[in-house]
């Protein structure tokens, strides 16, 4: 047998491989990745298409359309913040729910090893949603995510730690509290929603308001794509400072998650997850 | 201390697990209340007690679940609130608190458990498992859809998966007709005879802790009421059956004596 001492690659392969499993026995399952995702991208892409065509002699601005064409790129990255983080959370809950977090914190699998297994599936439940849309994009719209090229690395990747950051803190409050903490789990994202900026600029808020917005990472991301959009600019500026805002809020939201685990050895609450 | 030295600590006769002063208080409420005692290698002890007198919160301690609040847990030499994970593989549970993944089939669930608890050779292990636990028409099953014999006999697979060293277990028959719980106790009378496993068990059922444990160890409101042999316990409270003496426990009919005679034996 394997030393259960140290990070081991074999048991967070084993609950990758426990999650495809799961993923592989419900096509309900595969279909909800991929559903909800597309209904928004075609809403929103001939919500742009109307604006786009709409004459300048009413109302809108010309740079009012210009700024509509920024939306669904915006409801994608929008899903990756917001998907990342279901992915995150839903394969954990999918433990609470079968009623196996005591199995498996009684097993030599370590927190850390949980937690890899959690972001490897929060990538692969994005594949799976995801990539289908953009090709949807690309066919019915001619917008290309992928053509955002290093932007969309970047792009990713902030918003990719922030949704793992805040799964992460849910993830603990579900150990700590049960299932009565469940609902955050699929809320809490919109709570930043209109912080976060996603289908308008910062400068559209009061300045208090501007200022907790650029307290979140996702607000430099959702600047940054529509700097490349409509100015053709990379503003490595702006995912820097995502980047770091990230490390610190990711570093937090572990911290946070071993305290509520911890604490949830104090109650007992591992033996008896539930309402 | 490494696997190797706990081992040899264990041949010199070190007991498999020990519990030293173990309390744990929830809210204002004593669970368990600075109870001690020590398991040795390859017996088979049951853990007896009402509802509600901290049997399944000292099993959670002894598998390093909830942490006390004072006192310690030693598991094959290791200390299960600091250093856990060194033992965790050699040790394995069953519990009628958790459950294995429903839409999982069976041989899924095993595959995934047997991966992390590092057993080498995992097909074979479960073709083992499905032979001696007559599991081999349920291996592609989803295991929600099984009977409670039948997820029964699959939870003690998955905590035999490892061949464990140490096995605890939450009262393991419990909601199975006396032809399964029979057959699952004869199960784990052939594992330990094979394995020199040490075995503890809560449970409330007499009959089961009378044909299988070795020593009793009795909880009342978190104290140790009692500890010895079934053959001390009826002799000592001069009764036919175990059923009677944990009512007399219960009742607090007899309790006196039997403190003294644990003082005597002590």
């Amino acid at each position: 047998m394997s030393s259960s001492s140290s990070f081991s690659m074999q048991r967070t392969g084993a609950m990758v491989l426990r999650y495809t499993y799961l993923l592989r026995s419900s096509w309900s399952r595969v279909l909800d990745l991929m559903y909800w995702p597309a209904v928004q991208m075609v809403t929103w892409g001939f919500l742009q298409t109307y604006l786009a065509h709409l004459p300048q002699t009413q109302t809108l601005a010309s740079h009012a359309t210009l700024a509509a064409g920024t939306l669904i790129g915006a409801i994608m990255l929008w899903d990756i913040l917001f998907r990342g983080q279901l992915g995150f959370s839903l394969s954990f809950l999918e433990e609470i729910w079968s009623r196996n977090i005591g199995n498996l914190m009684m097993s030599p699998l370590r927190p850390s090893e949980l937690i890899f297994s959690l972001m490897a599936m929060s990538i692969l439940r994005l594949a799976v949603g995801l990539v289908p849309v953009t090709l949807l994009a690309i066919w019915f719209f001619g917008f290309n995510l992928w053509g955002l090229g290093l932007g969309l690395i970047l792009f990713f990747v902030n918003l990719i730690l922030t949704s793992w950051s805040i799964g992460l803190i849910t993830a603990g409050l579900v150990l700590r509290n049960g299932l009565g903490a469940e609902n955050l789990m699929w809320t809490i994202m919109f709570l930043i929603l209109p912080l976060a900026c996603v289908y308008y600029p910062v400068s559209v808020l009061p300045p208090w308001m501007q200022m907790l917005a650029w307290c979140l990472p996702p607000t430099y991301v959702f600047e940054g794509m529509r700097a490349l959009l409509l100015d053709q600019q990379l503003r490595l500026d702006l995912m820097a400072e995502a980047f770091g805002l990230n490390i610190v809020l990711f570093s937090v939201a572990i911290a946070v998650f071993f305290a509520l685990m911890q604490s949830a050895r104090q109650i007992g609450s591992l033996l008896q997850t539930g309402e | 201390m490494d696997a190797a030295a706990a081992k040899r600590k264990l041949m010199d006769g070190a007991p498999a697990i020990e519990v030293q002063g173990l309390s744990k208080i929830f809210k204002s409420v004593a669970a368990v209340d600075g109870i001690s005692f020590k398991i040795q290698p390859g017996s088979i002890t049951g853990l007896l007690g009402g509802n509600g007198a901290g049997k399944t919160t000292t099993i959670g301690m002894i598998m390093g679940l909830i942490l006390p609040t004072s006192g310690s847990v030693r598991v094959l030499g290791h200390d299960m609130t600091r250093d856990r994970y060194r033992v965790l593989a050699r040790m394995n549970f069953e519990s009628p608190y958790v459950d294995m993944p429903h839409r999982l089939t069976v041989r899924q669930n095993l595959r995934v458990f047997a991966s992390l608890y590092g057993v080498s050779h995992i097909e074979t292990r479960i073709s083992d498992l499905a032979v001696s636990l007559a599991l081999e028409d349920l291996l592609d099953r989803p295991s929600g859809k099984l009977s409670a014999g039948q997820k029964t006999r699959v939870a003690l697979a998955k905590a035999l998966i490892n061949e464990p060293e140490v096995l605890l277990l939450d009262e393991p028959t419990a909601s199975l007709d006396p032809d399964t719980a029979d057959w699952i106790r004869t199960r784990l009378e052939d594992y330990r005879a094979r394995h020199n496993a040490t075995i503890l068990l809560a449970s409330h059922n007499m009959a089961e802790v009378e044909r299988l444990c070795d020593r009793i160890i009795m909880l009342k409101k978190g104290c140790v009421a009692g500890d010895g042999s079934p053959a001390e316990f009826l002799d000592r409270f001069g009764r036919d059956t175990l059923e009677d003496v944990f009512l007399d426990v219960a009742r607090d009919r007899g309790l006196a004596g039997l403190k003294q005679a644990d003082t005597k034996a002590n």
